[in-house]
């Protein structure tokens, strides 16, 4: 019982990590049916530049407290990300609105091993050592242990999701924005400018996955060049496994994904006796996402769209 | 004109077949970038029947490569026979296979991964089938890793060695070939092996896309519902798209096997399917010359790169070494070469030529992943049908 509830605490952090990712993938794919290749790259920028300035201002400023570091790391991350990803946009992906599909996917692809080969170059292909800023002494819950990271995660996660569903829905933006993903010209009859949507897009996924950066490299206490790659997959799997597109889904996808995967390495050694292990668990959300595909092609929660009108 | 078609057709298979022989003057090593070259054009050709004609996108297709060079490095190494005693009571010599049975092995085995992949995806369409490919790629490449236990099958992350090199008719590629007191290196034995598998590859590609099954793919690329009510069978046109491809897919895997004569997990990756996926598409999807330069392209200029790089990298403090140079290269040319030319370096020609619009209009507005269909020029009447042609 303490390990499933252990499993469960874990999932949920892992969960509402990728729930993060993923919500940057949804949104960009339902206004511009892109998926975004280079989205864990953001992330890995985020997760690096915050590296970067914490050390930097461990040295500066020897006695801070380590939560207003990691806060002022957090910003500076979502800052460079959001700059860089509101860049590639404008870069890769804009002059390719109106081309076949293949093109900005193949764009977003190249920019990915762009970012990765530049933090190569920048931070040299290395791990680095996260410094842990929180105090390491978890708190016991029936049985299953919790870490303050693991909280602050939780909790980050929480108001993040809680800002983002207030701008989508409470606000011009959110309005516009859910007119570009209806239907972009319609809305730019409206007095909508779906470019200034599409950027602003863009810069509120980046932030959404700088967070996610941070708290991932302070979550596993290491960062590095390719640490995007295997996070954003499964983010991205999990913005499918929703209903791509659909904010929501993102959410429950990510979170389900995340439960699903710790569960799976919790007791898959145990229920195959030993022929599958926790090595599988990448696997397992895989075949759950394929199983639920065949069952529901649009994915938990999202819609039935008409094949081509 | 048929003549200096004929005139070109010599050159160029002189050109082809010399290429070696020049370049292994030069060390075998340059013939080795080739070899993997056509390794790749063979990847692609076989992905294109995927991508390029039935426009299904596959992002896992490397897992078929896999597939492919498993099969050939477990019946032409000693891991078989040294793991299981019962196959080394069988075959007390080990098991040599030879390449007439290996390669329609690979074809069929590669062939039935591709059609249980793409039937449970039918209903899927674009990036949900993207995603799901993706993830059957992922699926093999980690039993790969992990089917060392219980039963030791792959031999894990270490993977399988001692993998024997091709030989048919008495003829082993794994040595080189002595003719009189002038010899041909081993590498380039296997590039003859593979110009020929890519050629028969190209001629396979090219027949099938004027028949009427390549016909039906394109039709399912451009609208399924309107090729369905055309009277096309989508659902084993779309699965006989994903063996085909598949199959070109496994028998190049064997051949990577037999050529490195080393296979373990970490050469199928998820990002070798991606850099498939972009060799088609940088050099023009559907399109055979175009699929071979992109292919080309990719594989062998940031090889080449390799060379040059030692001066940058003594330059930059070590910062720029070659594998960072190669990536570097790789990502900017898919960037650059896309913005440039977003339809691919040498595209098919447009469709609907009869109704080349004046020179003087607008560009066409191009729809996502479809060529302008000929009834649909803006600001024209639609196409005058008749009913009896």
């Amino acid at each position: 019982m303490e390990i499933l509830l252990q499993q469960i605490i874990n999932g949920l952090v892992l969960g509402s990590m990728y729930a993060l990712i993923a919500l940057g993938y949804t949104m960009v794919y339902g206004i511009i049916n892109l998926i975004n290749f280079a989205h864990g790259e953001v992330l890995m920028v985020g997760a690096l530049t915050s590296w970067t300035v914490i050390g930097l201002m461990r040295d500066a400023m020897p006695g801070a407290p380590g939560w207003l570091i990691l806060l002022l790391a957090l910003i500076i991350a979502c800052v460079v990300a959001a700059t860089l990803n509101f860049v590639i946009e404008k870069v890769a992906y804009r002059p390719l609105r109106n081309s076949p599909k293949l093109a900005p996917l193949i764009t977003a692809i190249g920019m990915s091993i762009l970012l990765q080969t530049l933090a190569m170059i920048i931070w040299r292909p290395t791990n680095k050592a996260y410094p842990t800023l929180l105090p390491s002494e978890s708190i016991v819950v029936g049985g299953a242990s919790i870490s303050p990271t693991q909280i602050m995660i939780l909790v980050v996660t929480a108001v993040s999701l809680a800002i983002l569903t207030w701008l989508v829905n409470y606000t011009k933006l959110g309005r516009a924005m859910r007119a570009t993903a209806e239907n972009p010209r319609v809305a730019s009859l409206m007095g909508i400018r779906p470019d200034m949507v599409i950027s602003a897009t863009f810069i509120i996924g980046a932030v959404l996955a700088a967070i996610a950066g941070v708290m991932y490299a302070s979550n596993y206490g290491i960062a590095q060049h390719a640490m995007g790659f295997g996070p954003g997959l499964k983010a991205f799997t999990a913005a499918v496994f929703g209903g791509i597109g659909n904010l929501a889904g993102a959410v429950v996808g990510g979170i389900l994904l995340g439960l699903i995967e710790a569960i799976g390495a919790g007791y898959l050694g145990t229920v195959t006796g030993g022929v599958l292990g926790s090595q599988h668990s990448d696997i397992f959300a895989f075949v759950i996402l394929i199983l639920t595909l065949t069952v529901r092609p649009s994915g938990l929660l999202g819609e039935r769209v008409a094949d081509r009108a | 004109m048929k003549s200096k078609n004929l005139i070109v057709f010599l050159i160029a298979a002189v050109a082809l077949l010399a290429l070696p022989l020049l370049l292994q003057t030069q060390g075998n090593a340059w013939v080795r970038i080739v070899d993997i070259a056509l390794l790749y054009v063979l990847l692609a050709l076989g992905l294109n029947i995927v991508v390029g004609y039935a426009g299904l996108l596959d992002l896992g297709y490397v897992a078929f490569f896999a597939i492919g060079a498993y099969l050939y490095a477990l019946l032409g190494s000693p891991h078989l026979t040294e793991t299981f005693p019962a196959i080394k009571a069988m075959f007390p010599g080990g098991l040599h296979a030879p390449l007439l049975i290996v390669i329609p092995l690979a074809l069929v085995l590669a062939g039935v991964f591709g059609v249980m992949l793409g039937a449970p995806t039918l209903r899927l369409r674009g990036d949900y089938l993207a995603i799901v490919t993706l993830g059957f790629g992922e699926i093999i490449r980690v039993f790969l890793n992990t089917l060392d236990h219980p039963v030791n099958i792959t031999n894990g992350p270490k993977g399988l060695d001692a993998i024997e090199p091709v030989h048919f008719w008495g003829l082993n590629l794994g040595r080189p070939l002595k003719l009189g007191d002038y010899t041909i290196s081993s590498v380039s034995l296997y590039y003859y092996l593979f110009l020929a598998l890519v050629i028969f590859t190209v001629i396979i590609s090219h027949r099938l896309q004027l028949s009427r099954i390549g016909r039906a793919w394109m039709a399912i690329r451009e609208d399924e519902i309107a090729a369905k009510a055309m009277g096309i069978n989508t659902r084993n046109m779309k699965l006989l798209a994903f063996g085909m491809g598949a199959s070109f897919g496994g028998v190049s895997g064997a051949m990577f096997a037999s050529f490195q004569s080393f296979v373990s997990p970490e050469s199928f990756s998820l990002m070798e399917s991606v850099m498939i996926v972009a060799m088609v598409v940088l050099g023009g999807i559907g399109h055979l010359p175009g699929v071979i330069l992109g292919a080309v392209l990719l594989a062998a200029l940031p090889e080449v790169l390799r060379y040059v790089a030692g001066p940058l990298q003594s330059m930059t403090d070590g910062r720029l070494d070659a594998s960072i140079l190669r990536q570097l290269f790789i990502a900017l040319a898919m960037i650059v070469i896309m913005l440039v030319r977003p339809r691919g370096l040498w595209p098919s020609p447009e469709h609907g030529k009869s109704l080349k619009r004046k020179s003087g209009d607008a560009t066409p507005v191009e729809l996502a992943g479809v060529d302008n269909p000929a009834d649909e020029v803006p600001h024209k009447p639609a196409r005058s049908m008749s009913i009896n042609p």
